[in-house]
Parts: C-alpha cells; sequence; structure tokens
C-alpha cells in the first residue's frame, strides 16, 4: 500500500505516492531525482546523507519518507543563493576541505547546522560537532579548517553590513 | 619549464565547485531509461558445500524479471579471476575462481545467487526467498596452523593452503653478520587486517545494446581500462565493443584496482535480461567483499653492533591471501624487498615471503601496500635496537643513513634509490616537534608516574609503477606505464586525456596547471579528460601506487611537448623562418633574437587546421605520448609522534604529530598536504583503531558494519603539522615523486613507537596494532605484576 507525502525541498513542492518503507534518503535521490545526498553506510554511521528537516541537520536514512510529510527540507542542492555559494561552501573549497568528495555534501550541511547553533565555536567544539560524519580522505584537517574560516566569514558578513550602513550615512 | 605561474602555486581545485553543491556525478547518480536491479545472495558461512539452491519462492517474487545461479552464467563468462604472476615465480597453487560458486563457498560473502527486479526493494525482497542448503566445512583461519601438513584446507580439492613461498636471498647472504654482532634483537610483528572503507562503496551499472552488441558500464573504478580488459575477456567480446565509465569516484584506496565478481555479473545479467541492470553495493557488503588491505605477520631479527650499527637482518612475511588471489595479492610482497628502509645493511637481507590461503576475503594492494608493512617492521626494529643498546632512537637512525653522497644507492635487492636526504628531514622534523624539550618533559613525567612516548618514522618509499622493464614481467605482460593526449582545437582550446583517474587526488586541477603553464595558456583553456575508455589513447594504465604524477603527468608532459615541436615547425613557416630559429615562451612561438616577429599559440593551431601548411606535415595540432619511467621514484621523510598513555584506562592520546616529507618538486601545494593528512590519519587508524576481525573459529566476520568498524571521526584526530624537504627526483624530467601513498607508509610506524617509548620504564618492549585501550590496558597490568 502507498501513502501520499507531501514534502517542500529547498522551496519546492514535491508530492508522491511512496511505499511506508521507503527511506527519506531514497525518496530524496530516486524519487525527486536530487543526487547531492549520499548514501555511504547502512547504519547511520557516516552521515553523508545529512540534510537539514525543519531547519535541523538529520541524517536523512534514519527516517522514512512518509514521516516527512509537511516537513520543510533542505539538501545539498539548497544551500547556494543562486550562483552564490554558501559561505561554508566556500571556505571548503579555500581551504582544501574535501577530497574525493563524497562525505562533502553531509559534511557542509551539519556544519552549516553547527553553525547556526554555535556561531563561534572553538577546535574541540568543531571536531566534537562533526563526530557524526566520515571522512577517509582528508584526516579532518582542513575540514576543521574550513569551518573555522567559514564561522570567521558568517561572522563578521553582519558586521560588513553595519559598516557600509554607517559608511553611507 | 618557460613559466612557473601555476606549478607550484595553491590553485583551488577545479572539480570543487560541481561537488560542494551536491552537482558530482558519483556512479549511483546514472541511471539508464529501463534499469533494472539486482541484488546478490552471498555465503553466511566462511566454508561450505552448496547442496542445493531453491529459487521457486523468489521466481515468483513481486517485480522480480529473473533469479540466477552459477549455471546460468557458464555460457555468460568464462576463464578464472585474473592474477598477475607478480613475485610469484614459485607460486604453489592459484585457486580457480568463477566469478559465482556452484558447489562450494570458501569466504563468507562468496556469491551463490542473484535476483534481478524492478526496484533495489523488489530485488533484496527477492533475495531474501531464496533458499540455500549448505553443509558447513571447517573453516582455515589461522595462518600458522594453515600451514602444517594434515590442516583442514581452504579449497577441498586444493593441494595444501600455500599460494606461495619464495625465498628473495637464503640464510648464508646473512651468516656471517649474525655471527659477529654483538646485539641480536628479535621481534614477531602484525599487521592487523584492515577494510579500505573508501566512502562511496562500490557499484556497477550495465547496458548491453543486443542489436550493436555493445555494452558500456558505468563503474566506481581507479583503472577502467583494466575492468575493459578482463570483463570484455571474459564475455568472450573485442575491447572495442566495451566501453567502461568511472565517473566521480568516492575514493579507492587500492580496493577499486582489481575486477570484483560484481563487475563480471552484472554485465552478463544485462546481456542475458536485455535490460540495463544496476547493483550497488551496501556498507555491509563492501566491508565483507572489498579486498582487504594488510593481513600479515613477520618474524624478523636484526643483528647490530655496539656502536648502534645495524648490520643484517632476517624477514620471514607470512601474508594472509585469503581464499583466491587478488589480483595484484603478490604486489604485497614487496614489503620483504623494501624492509632495509633508509639505512645501510652491509651484513645483508634476508627475505621471504609466504603467502597463505585462508577462508577469508582475499587481500590486495590497500593505500601502500607493502611499503607501511615495510617502514614498520625496520622502524620498530631500529628502535628495539635503540633499546637494547641504551641509545637514543634518534642516533641509531643517523648512524645507519643511506648519505646524500650515495645516491643512486643500490640496496640490498638490487633496487636503485634514486634520491635523498634522510638526515635533513629528520632534523626538521625534531625541530618542529621540540624533540629535546620533549624528552626533558619525558623525564618529568615519568617521576611522576606519567606515561609519555616520542616515536619516530624514518620512512621511504618506492612509487611511481613503472618502468617496463620491471612492470610487464610482474603483470604477465602489461607495463605500466602510462600514456596521454593533448589535442587542440582551431580556437586553441586544449583537451588532455590521461590514462590515469582521480578518486580524489585532484588530477583536473594538477594536470591543468602543468599543461597551463607549458603551453603559456590560461588553466580555462585546458580541459583534462579521464576515466571513460571512449576518450583518450588506446590503454590507460590507472591509478595507484603513487604513480600518476611521476608517470602519467610527465606523459603528459612529453605529448604537450610533442604539440609544441609541431608547432614550431608551423610558425617557422608563418614566419618564413628555421624551424631551430624558433623559441616558444609565454605562449607565444617567436624568432630568435626578434620577439616581435611572433605567433601566438593560437594563432598557430587555427593555421594547423588551414591551408598552407610547410611540406610533409599533416593538418591538426594533436600527440599522443608514452612515458615509461628509466626507474621507480623514491619520497622518503621523517614523522615524530608524542602519545600520553592514561595509566588507568590504557588509552593512548595523540598529543602531537609532525610530518616532514619529501615528494621532490610539488605542482600544487595545497594538493600535497592534502594528501599527506588523509595518509597519516589512514595510518593513525590502523595503529590505534582498525582491524577487521573474524570469529577464529567459524570464520564469521564480526567487524560487518561501522558500527564495529571503527574509522576514526574528527573528534579522535589532533591538528598535524605538516611541513617538507624538497630533493627532485633525477628519474623525470618534472623532478617529481608519488604522494597519495606517503602518510600511510610512514604513520603507524611513529605511533606504535611513541606507545613502546612510553611503555618502556614497564619493560614492554613491543605493542601489535590496533593498539586499543584494551589491550594496552592488559600490558599494563601484566608488566606491573
Amino acid at each position: 500500500m502507498k501513502h501520499k507525502v507531501v514534502v517542500t525541498i529547498n522551496g519546492r513542492k514535491h508530492e508522491h505516492e511512496v511505499e511506508p518503507r521507503l527511506l527519506l534518503v531514497h525518496y530524496i535521490r530516486d524519487v525527486a531525482g536530487l543526487t547531492g545526498t549520499h548514501i555511504g553506510c547502512d547504519t547511520s554511521q557516516c552521515g553523508a546523507c545529512t540534510i537539514h528537516v525543519d531547519g535541523k541537520a538529520v541524517k536523512s536514512c534514519t527516517m522514512f519518507a512518509v514521516q516527512a510529510d509537511g516537513r520543510n527540507l533542505t539538501t545539498i542542492e539548497g544551500l547556494a543563493n543562486g550562483d552564490e555559494l554558501h559561505p561554508i561552501q566556500q571556505a571548503f573549497w579555500d581551504e582544501h576541505g574535501l577530497q574525493c568528495g563524497y562525505c562533502t555534501p553531509g559534511f557542509i550541511m551539519e556544519a552549516a547546522y553547527l553553525l547556526a547553533q554555535n556561531p563561534n565555536p572553538t577546535e574541540d567544539e568543531i571536531r566534537k560537532g562533526l563526530e557524526g560524519n566520515l571522512c577517509r580522505c582528508t584526516g579532518y584537517v582542513n575540514i576543521v579548517k574550513a569551518v573555522q574560516s567559514a564561522a570567521k566569514t558568517m561572522s563578521s558578513a553582519p558586521a560588513k553590513k553595519t559598516t557600509v550602513t554607517a559608511g553611507g550615512n | 619549464m618557460a613559466v612557473t605561474q601555476l606549478v607550484g602555486a595553491k590553485i583551488h581545485r577545479r572539480e570543487d565547485p560541481r561537488l560542494i553543491t551536491g552537482h558530482g556525478h558519483y556512479l549511483d547518480d546514472f541511471t539508464r531509461q529501463g534499469t533494472v536491479y539486482a541484488s546478490f545472495v552471498r555465503s553466511p558461512f566462511a566454508h561450505a558445500r552448496v547442496k542445493s539452491i531453491d529459487v521457486t519462492d523468489a521466481s515468483k517474487a513481486p517485480g522480480v524479471v529473473g533469479v540466477y545461479t552459477a549455471r546460468d552464467f557458464k555460457g555468460q563468462l568464462t576463464g578464472t579471476h585474473p592474477t598477475t604472476p607478480a613475485f610469484t615465480a614459485a607460486k604453489k597453487y592459484v585457486p580457480e575462481r568463477f566469478p559465482i560458486a556452484e558447489k562450494e563457498v570458501c569466504y563468507q560473502g562468496e556469491i551463490v545467487a542473484v535476483v534481478v527486479a524492478g526496484s533495489r526493494a523488489q530485488a533484496a525482497d527477492g533475495a531474501n526467498l531464496i533458499q540455500v542448503d549448505y553443509e558447513e566445512l571447517p573453516a582455515v583461519m589461522d595462518l600458522e596452523k594453515a600451514l602444517k601438513p594434515g590442516s583442514a584446507k581452504v579449497h577441498v580439492d586444493g593441494p595444501d593452503n600455500i599460494g606461495w613461498d619464495i625465498p628473495y636471498t637464503g640464510p648464508e647472504v646473512t651468516d656471517a653478520a649474525f655471527k659477529e654482532a654483538d646485539v641480536v634483537v628479535k621481534e614477531r610483528i602484525l599487521q592487523n587486517r584492515l577494510a579500505p572503507v573508501p566512502m562511496e562503496p562500490r557499484g556497477v551499472l550495465a547496458e548491453y545494446e543486443s542489436f550493436d552488441k555493445k555494452l558500456t558500464i558505468w563503474l566506481s573504478s581507479q583503472s577502467p581500462h583494466f575492468i575493459r580488459l578482463f570483463v570484455s575477456g571474459s564475455m568472450g567480446l573485442k575491447e572495442n565493443q566495451v566501453r567502461v565509465i568511472s565517473p566521480d569516484v568516492g575514493g579507492g584506496f587500492g580496493s577499486k584496482i582489481s575486477p570484483y565478481p560484481e563487475d563480471y555479473l552484472v554485465p552478463a545479467l544485462s546481456r542475458m535480461t536485455e535490460r540495463p541492470v544496476k547493483w550497488i553495493e551496501t556498507r555491509t557488503e563492501s566491508i565483507q567483499n572489498a579486498t582487504h588491505g594488510r593481513g600479515q605477520f613477520y618474524d624478523v631479527e636484526v643483528a647490530a653492533k655496539k656502536d648502534g650499527t645495524v648490520t643484517a637482518m632476517r624477514v620471514t612475511q607470512f601474508l594472509d591471501i585469503g581464499a583466491y588471489h587478488g589480483t595484484f595479492a603478490g604486489f604485497q610482497a614487496c614489503a620483504c624487498l623494501m624492509a632495509g628502509g633508509a639505512y645501510k645493511w652491509k651484513g645483508g637481507i634476508t627475505a621471504r615471503t609466504i603467502g597463505i590461503l585462508t577462508n577469508r576475503v582475499p587481500t590486495d594492494p590497500y593505500r601502500g601496500a607493502g611499503r607501511p608493512e615495510a617502514t614498520h617492521l625496520v622502524e620498530r626494529m631500529i628502535d628495539l635496537v635503540a633499546l637494547e643498546l641504551k641509545m637514543d632512537p634518534v642516533d641509531v637512525r643517523k648512524k645507519n643513513f643511506v648519505q646524500p653522497e650515495d645516491f643512486p644507492f643500490t640496496q640490498n635487492f638490487g633496487l636503485v634509490i634514486d634520491s635523498g636526504d634522510y638526515e635533513k628531514s629528520l632534523d626538521k622534523a625534531l625541530q618542529l616537534a621540540g624533540y629535546s624539550d620533549l624528552r626533558k618533559k619525558q623525564a618529568d613525567l615519568r617521576k611522576q608516574g606519567r606515561y609519555l612516548g616520542i616515536g619516530l618514522s624514518t620512512w621511504i618509499e618506492i612509487c611511481g609503477f613503472g618502468p617496463s622493464a620491471a612492470t610487464a614481467p610482474a603483470t604477465g605482460g602489461i607495463a605500466l606505464v602510462e600514456s596521454a593526449q593533448v589535442r587542440v582545437t582551431p580556437t586553441g582550446a586544449v583537451m588532455v586525456y590521461t590514462g590515469t583517474h582521480s578518486h580524489g587526488q585532484g588530477h583536473e586541477t594538477t594536470f591543468s596547471q602543468l599543461v597551463a603553464d607549458q603551453l603559456g595558456v590560461p588553466m580555462e583553456s585546458v580541459d583534462l579528460r579521464h576515466g571513460d575508455t571512449a576518450e583518450g589513447t588506446a590503454f590507460g594504465y590507472g591509478t595507484y601506487g603513487s604513480r600518476s604524477l611521476a608517470v602519467g603527468g610527465v606523459a603528459v608532459s612529453k605529448a604537450v611537448g610533442k604539440v609544441i615541436d609541431k608547432g614550431k615547425k608551423i610558425a617557422a613557416h608563418l614566419l618564413e623562418a628555421a624551424e631551430e630559429d624558433i623559441v616558444f615562451e609565454h605562449g607565444s612561438f617567436h624568432v630568435k633574437g626578434s620577439p616581435d616577429k611572433a605567433k601566438a599559440f593560437g594563432e598557430v593551431a587555427f593555421a594547423s587546421y588551414g591551408t598552407g601548411l610547410p611540406e610533409g606535415v599533416e593538418q591538426g595540432l594533436e600527440a599522443t605520448a608514452y612515458f615509461d619511467p628509466p626507474n621507480l621514484v623514491w619520497p622518503f621523510g621523517a614523522h615524530v609522534a608524542v602519545v600520553e598513555i592514561d595509566a588507568e584506562t590504557g588509552n593512548a592520546k595523540l598529543e602531537k604529530y609532525v610530518a616532514v616529507d619529501d615528494c621532490g618538486n610539488i605542482i600544487n601545494p595545497m594538493i600535497v598536504d592534502g594528501q599527506i593528512h588523509g595518509g597519516v590519519v589512514q595510518a593513525i587508524a590502523q595503529a590505534l583503531y582498525e582491524e577487521v576481525v573474524y570469529d577464529e573459529a567459524s570464520g564469521q566476520l564480526k567487524t560487518g558494519t561501522l558500527t564495529d568498524y571503527m574509522i576514526p571521526s574528527a573528534g579522535e584526530i589532533p591538528q598535524l603539522i605538516v611541513d617538507k624537504t624538497i630533493t627532485p627526483s633525477p628519474t623525470n624530467d618534472l623532478g617529481v615523486k608519488g604522494i597519495g601513498e606517503a602518510g600511510t607508509i610512514a604513520a603507524s610506524a611513529a605511533v606504535i613507537n611513541a606507545i613502546c617509548d612510553a611503555l618502556s620504564p614497564l619493560g614492554i618492549k613491543h605493542v601489535d596494532m590496533p593498539a586499543s585501550p584494551d589491550k594496552i590496558w592488559h600490558m599494563m597490568k601484566e608488566a606491573r605484576k
């Protein structure tokens, strides 16, 4: 028996009939056709499938698609503002925070949530905050640097705006 | 090289915009119209006889297209799993391997049946309905017991369990040195079995078009041309009927070089069902079936003099082959040939490798393959000599290093080390670590009952495979040289096709830097294509063994050189000058001494497609080059690990890690540092956390998920201090060496040496990997008795 699911992904409404056992990550990839969210394990260890559900970072293999009914989802494809990269994406690029890139969407989504909760984390807080995501290429060195650098950019961005306004007046 | 603007600079990676925005193309992102899905039924036993397979219920399950067992593939596939003869001149026994088992299964996970259905879920449901009647047989798990006459056999019809037994050099080579030794130290050193765990598991999508008799295979591979070679042969197709596409690859670490059973079975299923067929490996399937690394132990003896001079070594490698020989399994025996490390052994080295079959999944190269094992054993033995003689491990190393003036240095097995300066990198690493202060701190902490340890690894490696004379006999005929093709379009856009293939190394960036500089064009004018057998040269050799730049990059550079040479002919004609008077620099051909008499590269490219070319010159501007390196390349470096052991829990906390590495000239320092970071952490993980564990009696895999098989997260790993020395390689014109495996080759020895150093006040001399808190706690408890 199939169930109707209505979800908003990256601001766009999706409506489908799905099997109740369909995992949210398979829904996102195979039904909604957004393949930026990856699958790296069967046991919710690796975090490659991390997305935002109503603003919270969630491993999308830990939810059924039917449980996402009526929710607002953001995936990696929805993070940039048009051609303008999100500061965390930019920082991963600048700091060489990725090699094969397979774990990267999950890390970026997790980091975005981490910085929303704690805009100025210490290195230790970043490392602890990213413990639910696994990377096999980078040794985490440049991932941590990227999150540190994004935190700086993001916390200085509003300040910049204030300066401009002040100068303009 | 004329312009050095890009080479040597930190250039942002060209691969990244798609990868950071979710627009990469990994294997599971591809689907063809009408695709059906395969799910495999695998043996739950390490060793069993297959008595019968009942597919009745599965065949009737919803959505099932077909159910197939070994018999169905007999007319589709022929031959046995390819095994290179490398190092197996004295091979004893290579069991036959068909991609799907019929009567006997020899490791847990071996395929016995496959279901094809309309969706992944339906295929998995169908597979669950297949009833297999097994008769369990004894599992051969212990390497030493497996060698004994009368042991149970891995394959019931096999003669014994010995895959190979090769003495490279006999005991007589070292007899004199051992007789004259002041001290002899001995140790058995374990290399834990490891699962490569690339974050993207494997997978295959195959589409056979029956009217054209053409097959396209998409798979996650480090070596698409090898897959084409093997699969086409087995399926009775010509290589030109098969196209293999390996798109963005989510890590490999050696586990995506060799062909796998599914690489044959999925294309055969497509031919049988006349549908595109897709299979994506689950993580448990990956840990259970992707080839493992290491899985060895070594018996080592070293003879030394009182002053710290090491004179001779005797080493025997006992290597767990698993149930079948991996395609490149024999390569791991290079640990014996590299066992001498960075040191002179004037009294010789006696080495022997024994490959032993067991009822486990096969082993094959895993990042470093043989060289991490060599580093680990020689660096451990040097520390044991230092401990025995109460000398500083730094002094023992410096006393025995091959010196800069000794290069090229012919080591004990006739390999010629091209270059090096081992003391320089060690001094730099010691300085960065603050070595003398650390020793003072260690003495202070020991007085307080605390266990701080400092460990060194002055590693060397051999990479850049490799010269045809050495590699063709080792593979069975195909030399591991590399090819490249450079094509210039009429508008001066440059397309570069390489036989190497990136799985995270950033070739699109590095190779483009190289080409853009050499041609004096902007990087945007250069596009790199790889991973598709339908594009580029006739054969590419793939990416492994830290070979891509030192072999493939040099081939690219040679092909660019040929393009420039042709451009000179055309420019000379256009400028009405003699060809030998044409100079090419900064993207422009000009007459020697008259820089204003010039033609830009783009103008020459356009002219090459026109009329009025010089006599004997064909239209177009393109070239193919092969590079057959005259030698292998020899990176080296020095690592320092600082560890404190918690006296209560046995937990080894890595306080500091310093890596000074030398890979010759560097194209992109950001990428080089990244390779070191990842490599070092993979070896720290071997030293402290990772081990594939099977039940020793039943052969059941106990670490089949990422819950049980621990790869470290950001929380376990400290910041690394990374620096370099630069000793250009004389082996190639670019002066480059490999760096992809260096960190992994170096780091396990540094970490374990630090742990042993920390525990030395308790009389503990050696700790095997993984040095888990539990293991250390028990050793400390025992030592305190």
